[in-house]
């Protein structure tokens, strides 16, 4: 039994730990986003389609948390960082990182990690880890 | 903007102050601004007061200290700009007509280490993905890659900024440091060091607005404020998400660009310049977002101590947030007292000479920036045309 997701709306965890990133596509701007919104944050249209985001991407950016920020009880010391997902236009994710040594343009794949959650139990956020297996499973148009 | 200038400013030294109330900080400040100015707390018709922790009704207390309420007395929160945004209503107020004299004042007591804020939800502080300055080093790490700079380079800004700290008594830092005691101090996320980081704290600023120019006096040239536009993932709104932001402009940028139109003027018209660092490599990226250099070129100006006080253009002759610490309600205002200081050749060992023009530049979470010109006018008999 996998912990919840940390927010619903967010991913979905399925029976076998693995995680999926929901995002919003709009056609009209052309443009994905994360979380799901109710409006095209960068253009404001309303035809809003909720869609699952690609599972793997390149690492662009990262750092690491070394004591704990406020209202946060998981393991320290932990990786977060920027993953440009797989797909066109570009979509950019925050998110916590596992594996490394990080590098520009690494590859990284998605999966749910467990952390506390702000009431005392458990819960599965999403991180990308460095995939050693060099092909993706989505194509650059895999938007 | 027209026919505002500054008649009086006053602070509490930013640090840490066990003891002291919030009230009392901001009292300090705004008594300080009045004797400036010449005048009672009576003769002010309105009240501004910036400030993000302050809680309900943290103007009201102070000008209840100095048995001044019954004027219209106005918190406004805006972040790391809050009390940038004070001051552009307060200028505002009296540009419209609506009063002749107020007084903008910021006040802050910061809880101690990483910051906490309203602004995220509770999952997100879970996932641990809310410490600022986590955030500050991923933009870090970006300008580091595109910028051809090194952690040398972040550590310059910090020895500059602490070299002038040491002469500014309202300053929570005053020694020196060398650049391989910044690269000794702690990692905090890197490629960002504790020393690299301004802390928060507490203080309060203060600033007496008139209306009118006089020969000699300080006017207030521009007050700019701008918020984020959606797009980057680094914005300062701390977004989970965002797209190709390369055109995208920064609210600096923008509110840079407001300033100069409305007071008229370039960056190369500038003396003196206070930018928000509150971490180096947010100062190095705000040079070039106030045009004072072109991207890529931070390093030629560290070599050439363009930005140092004796160089060509001082920025953060006060020492900067790194020195000074960042009490948020209070730190744009803390850089309107340090430019009136400097324009009117009061600031010490410190002081840029001849210093005439000025500028203020905040920017932070709540993904507000504030940019301020500020302009000393010619002393005799030939204030601005006004027609």
């Amino acid at each position: 039994m996998h912990a919840p997701p940390i927010e619903p709306s967010l991913l979905r965890v399925a029976p076998d730990g693995s995680v999926t990133l929901i995002g919003g596509f709009s056609p009209t701007s052309g443009l994905r986003h994360f979380p799901r919104a109710t409006v095209c944050p960068y253009s404001g249209a309303t035809d809003v389609v909720a869609v699952d985001l690609p599972r793997h991407g390149r690492l662009w950016l990262w750092t690491e948390v070394l004591s704990a920020p406020p209202g946060y009880s998981g393991p320290l010391p932990y990786a977060m960082g920027v993953v440009v997902l797989d797909g066109e236009p570009e979509l950019r994710v925050i998110s916590r990182l596992l594996g490394g040594p990080f590098t520009l343009g690494a590859p990284m794949e998605l999966i749910g990690e467990e952390v506390p959650d702000h009431s005392g139990g458990r819960c599965t956020v999403w991180a990308f880890r460095v995939a050693h297996d060099t092909e993706t499973a989505e194509g650059p148009s895999g938007a | 903007m027209r026919d505002v200038r500054i008649a009086g400013v006053g602070m509490h030294p930013f640090g840490r102050f066990e003891g002291r109330t919030t009230t009392e900080l901001g009292a300090t400040a705004v008594a300080a601004a009045l004797r400036d100015a010449g005048c009672g707390v009576g003769d002010v018709q309105a009240a501004f007061c910036g400030t993000a922790y302050g809680g309900v009704a943290a103007g009201h207390r102070v000008l209840g200290a100095l048995a001044g309420t019954g004027m219209p007395i106005i918190d406004v929160e805006a972040g790391c700009a809050s009390g940038g945004a004070a001051l552009q209503l307060a200028a505002m107020s009296i540009e419209s007509g609506r009063y002749d004299r107020v007084v903008a004042f910021g006040v802050e007591k910061m809880p101690r280490g990483v910051i906490r804020s309203s602004y995220f939800a509770p999952w997100q502080e879970a996932a641990g993905l809310t410490p600022a300055p986590a955030y500050f080093a991923l933009r870090a790490q970006r300008l580091l890659r595109e910028c051809g700079l090194a952690e040398r380079h972040l550590a310059e800004v910090v020895v500059k900024n602490r070299a002038h700290g040491v002469a500014n008594p309202d300053a929570m830092f005053r020694t020196a440091v060398s650049v391989e005691e910044v690269l000794a101090s702690r990692p905090v996320c890197p490629p960002l060091r504790l020393w690299m980081l301004c802390s928060p704290n507490e203080g309060a600023a203060a600033v007496v607005l008139e209306r009118g120019g006089a020969p000699g006096s300080i006017e207030v040239s521009a007050v700019a404020l701008r918020s984020h536009q959606p797009g980057s993932v680094l914005g300062e709104d701390s977004p989970l998400a965002g797209i190709d932001d390369t055109d995208l402009p920064t609210p600096t940028t923008m509110a840079a660009r407001d300033a100069y139109e409305e007071a008229a003027l370039g960056p190369d018209e500038l003396d003196v310049v206070e930018c928000q660092d509150t971490d180096a490599a947010r100062e190095l990226a705000t040079w070039a977002e106030l045009g004072l250099c072109a991207p890529g070129d931070q390093p030629r100006h560290l070599a050439d101590g363009t930005f140092r006080l004796g160089g060509a253009l001082p920025v953060n002759p006060s020492g900067g947030l790194l020195s000074k610490g960042e009490p948020l309600g209070a730190s744009a205002l803390g850089q309107i007292v340090e430019l009136v200081r400097q324009l009117r050749g009061d600031a010490g060992e410190r002081q840029v000479p001849g210093a005439s023009v000025g500028l203020a530049h905040v920017v932070g979470r709540g993904a507000n920036a504030c940019v301020t010109i500020l302009r000393r006018s010619s002393p005799a008999g030939s204030a601005r045309d006004r027609s």
